[in-house]
């Protein structure tokens, strides 16, 4: 535990009937951190939230808050503001009244509880919707107004549930950089739980991958992506060629290519992203340079996800990334022919 | 191993906050009502089944001694064969008129639908008493039915048709919300492929309504089964079980068969309930949330027939009501024909139903006030509060009983249990504080149905959002839950109201003569031949019931005016 560690995890553990949701977890989250939890549906990623919020017990473990053991404690008498994917945002109430539900509980004087809410309502971006009833205001709207109903009481936590999922694309872009930028200039240490791999390495300060009950890796957003820790994340954290490859003699053979590679013999598989075989420059003589032949073109507007086979590969299929101006400039289409280089040292191997 | 070292860890168990065990406690009090004054009573009834009066257990004795009593096992016979005959008449002639209320363009819907409600807002004795004034000894039209063959009205026959018009509405309802939950694109792949009208409906049709009329079915052989006012009045010297258990217990103070009886009407209620309740599972299950509503194009031969049946029924109705509240108009029937308060004033004045009139008033408002609480209560703190898994399954169980216990035989356990010299409950016994709360009791499980699918329509995370913000849950309550849901708790209220209004057959075993109810009133008049008075008396409490729901709607519109202005 490093001195600034904010909240800890240890071994915790939760079964529903027979099923185990979650298996022996432990990390640590630091100060002002912005952590995501990151994995598919069903992989335990909401109900560990849910367990540091108090909203479910843990089977068996503890969870610490600032040196303070809340392991046992329930939600009231824990420390943190939550935003759900649905909003939860009281109907009948106007967006002030929302805001400050928390607030009138406190006894906090009302000129005072008013100036708070006018403070946060511009915090989030929309100020003068006071008196307005949550209907009334789109989805990204109820959802800022969620996080200020969140922050008024300002918790030292702050945990989010899928709070972009509900919304629509550009919406969910636009509000992740506002949590983001708001959440650094509060310096409030914060959870979101996502299962949108493209929103956790857009802001989070480390991610937390998870699968089946278990953490797989926690790292940066860059270790994430380009050192992933099994062939689990790397599948899941953005786009990957999977090629089979055997290693013999401190050398990884697939196809016909060969990379030096230690250990003793077995077969292995490859894990190689799309960005990372080149099309260009192409230097003479190089090792890493084979043909391919283009077997389909998927138009995606600037760039194109092209499919290509080649005898180096063992007629395996390889997804790289071309930029449309490349293509039209070398005349490719399918069935033609093209050199490629892969980046030998950004290939991982499981 | 991670896991191995983490399975040696102790359980976790979350400290209990002081507002949660608030939440227990108050969950443990409604486990409390509803055990002392539903589930006791039932346990009373099964224990005078296996006992002999001096109290000894006598196994299976009082069952033995009951199917040896050949007076006794007619009207058991007697009491199947007449709900059958209902349930076969009613169920078609309610499945034509929601075929036509939902599949065809007749004029005239709302109309059509309010008229055959309209039974539902009086007792259902006074579709009996309007019987006899049609085909009774001094009946309008004696001859014509006698020129079909039919002797008399008194007895099954009587018995068949006035149940027809008392349980039609309620086999309507469930038929129509069948019908409802159609998806059109069924229909228009069968379009698409040219199937004929005929084979749609019985391949698409007669299929997606499958549960709703084995529901209505089950629910009107219930209904009539159980049912005391009708066969009483109009039954003459034909008995069936409703009557034999008031017989044997009021009649003859024999509890011991009378309980056995009670358990015989027990029987169907629990299979109807038990088969409703996973019909109802497959019934939603069937309806994706992708379906699309069906909705029928004009055809005018088809939606002339359509509104021609449906006129047929609405006027059997109308007729049905109208002669009720003619003849308690009439000076005296069928010599004199002008009319008249004569009845009112003898009713209301003479035979003292004012003071019964008031007591029905004053016990249906009791019901609608304290049983809205208590069943939106206990609804809450099932749905919304968190902990004791137990007691709050039990809860549930107990919320839903009510549905399987016909009114009879709740209230023949009500005189069991609080009866009982040593009950220290004693004391309520005869008042009207017993009457309300039985009633309460007796409508629970649509009232609470009512308020579980109120909440249940609120976003699951507002009492996670308010324990994050440490608002206790009752504030969240009053400020949230409970603006949100007023038009729930009005429709509830209302529910309550008219049925304690119209109910009869919990509450005979229980009035005392200071707090006889209008209902109980009604019988007696009948008893004592005063049949104008009687009918005057039904008219009156179908007034009463009018004007409530009216009332209500005012509230509901008004509420939602008040309270409602956030929703768009």
């Amino acid at each position: 535990m490093t001195h600034d560690t904010f909240l800890e995890l240890r071994h915790i553990r939760k079964e529903f009937g027979g099923f185990t949701a979650l298996q022996d977890i432990n990390l640590d989250i630091r100060k002002s951190e912005f952590v995501c939890f990151l994995g598919p549906s069903g992989c335990g990623k909401t109900t560990l939230l849910r367990i540091i919020a108090g909203l479910e017990v843990q089977t068996a473990g503890e969870v610490h808050q600032g040196g303070r053991d809340i392991s046992r404690l329930p939600p009231a008498l824990r420390d943190y503001g939550i935003v759900f994917q649905s909003y939860a945002l009281f109907p009948n109430l106007t967006v002030a009244d929302n805001v400050a539900y928390g607030l009138v509980n406190r006894k906090t004087p009302r000129a005072e509880a008013a100036k708070r809410v006018s403070e946060l309502v511009r915090l989030v971006g929309l100020p003068g919707s006071e008196a307005k009833y949550p209907s009334q205001l789109s989805g990204g709207q109820q959802q800022r107004i969620a996080l200020a109903r969140a922050l008024a009481t300002s918790p030292g936590l702050l945990l989010l549930d899928e709070p972009l999922s509900a919304l629509d694309a550009l919406e969910r872009v636009r509000l992740r950089q506002e949590i983001r930028a708001l959440q650094q200039k509060l310096g409030v240490t914060t959870i979101m739980v996502t299962h949108d791999q493209e929103e956790a390495l857009s802001v989070a300060d480390r991610i937390v991958v998870m699968n089946q009950g278990l953490i797989e890796q926690v790292g940066t957003p860059m270790e994430i992506y380009r050192e992933p820790a099994s062939p689990f994340v790397a599948d899941f954290v953005g786009k990957v060629n999977v090629l089979p490859a055997h290693v013999s003699g401190g050398e990884m053979r697939f196809g016909a290519l060969r990379l030096p590679c230690d250990g003793a013999d077995r077969d292995v598989k490859v894990y190689l992203r799309p960005e990372d075989v080149l099309a260009r420059p192409i230097a003479e003589g190089d090792p890493h340079v084979f043909n391919a032949t283009i077997e389909k073109i998927e138009f995606l507007g600037s760039f194109c996800h092209v499919h290509v086979t080649s005898p180096a590969l063992d007629k395996h299929k390889l997804t790289v990334y071309l930029s449309l101006n490349f293509l039209s400039e070398q005349s490719l289409q399918i069935g033609s022919t093209l050199p490629l280089r892969l980046l030998p040292e950004r290939i991982k191997v499981f | 191993m991670p896991l191995s070292t983490a399975a040696k860890l102790p359980l976790v168990r979350q400290r209990v906050h002081w507002i949660d065990h608030l939440a227990y406690a108050a969950l443990a009090l409604v486990a409390l009502i509803l055990m002392a004054f539903l589930a006791a009573p039932l346990i009373a009834i099964l224990q005078q089944a296996v006992q002999d009066k001096a109290g000894d257990f006598v196994w299976l004795d009082n069952f033995i001694d009951y199917a040896r009593t050949p007076a006794l096992l007619e009207s058991l016979w007697n009491s199947v064969w007449v709900s059958a005959a209902v349930t076969a008449i009613t169920v078609p002639l309610a499945f034509g008129f929601a075929y036509a209320l939902t599949r065809s363009c007749m004029p005239f819907k709302a109309l059509f639908r309010g008229i055959t409600l309209i039974p539902l807002l009086a007792p259902s004795l006074l579709s009996a008493i309007s019987l006899i004034y049609w085909f009774g000894n001094q009946g309008v039209l004696k001859g014509w039915m006698q020129g079909l063959g039919v002797e008399q009205i008194y007895g099954a026959p009587g018995i068949v048709i006035a149940e027809c018009f008392a349980v039609f509405p309620h086999a309507l309802m469930i038929l129509v919300t069948a019908l409802s939950l159609s998806d059109a694109r069924l229909y228009e792949a069968a379009n698409a492929m040219g199937t004929s009208a005929r084979r749609k409906f019985f391949t698409i049709t007669l299929p997606g309504a499958k549960y709703g009329l084995i529901s209505a079915a089950l629910v009107t052989f219930t209904l009539v089964i159980t049912d005391f006012g009708i066969p009483k009045v109009i039954g003459g010297s034909f008995n069936v079980l409703a009557t034999d258990v008031f017989k044997l217990v009021i009649g003859q103070q024999d509890f011991a068969k009378g309980a056995v009886v009670a358990i015989l009407l027990l029987a169907p209620a629990v299979l109807t309930f038990a088969v409703d309740n996973y019909v109802s599972k497959r019934q939603t299950a069937m309806l994706t949330a992708r379906a699309v509503p069906y909705r029928p194009t004009p055809a005018r031969g088809y939606d002339a027939l359509m509104t021609l049946y449906c006129c047929i029924i609405a006027l059997l109705v109308l007729a049905m009501l109208a002669m009720a509240v003619f003849a308690s108009f009439a000076s005296f029937w069928p010599y004199n024909l002008t009319p008249s308060l004569g009845h009112y004033t003898l009713g209301l004045v003479d035979a003292e139903v004012g003071v019964g009139f008031m007591n029905s008033l004053k016990m249906s408002a009791g019901t609608a006030f304290f049983g809205t609480a208590l069943v939106f209560c206990g609804a809450y703190l099932l749905e919304k509060t968190r902990g004791m898994d137990k007691l709050r399954g039990f809860v549930r169980m107990l919320a839903m009983l009510p549905m399987a216990v016909p009114g009879l035989v709740l209230g023949l356990g009500y005189i069991f249990f609080f009866n009982a010299p040593d009950n220290p409950l004693n004391g309520l016994y005869h008042t009207l504080t017993l009457l309300t709360l039985c009633t309460i009791v007796h409508f629970y499980t649509t009232g609470h149905l009512t308020a579980v699918t109120a909440l249940k329509s609120l976003d699951s995370e507002f009492e996670a959002v308010s324990a994050s913000l440490k608002v206790p849950f009752f504030k969240t309550f009053w400020r949230v839950t409970l603006p949100i849901c007023t038009p729930a708790l009005v429709d509830i209220a209302r529910y309550f109201f008219i049925n304690a209004m119209t109910t009869i057959s919990a509450v005979v075993f229980l009035y005392s003569p200071e707090t006889k109810v209008a209902s109980i009133a009604i019988l007696n008049l009948d008893e004592a031949g005063e049949m104008g008075a009687a009918a005057a008396m039904a008219v009156l409490i179908g007034m009463a019931s009018t004007i409530a729901t009216l009332l209500f709607m005012a509230l509901a519109w008004w509420i939602n005016r008040r309270t409602q202005a956030w929703r768009e």
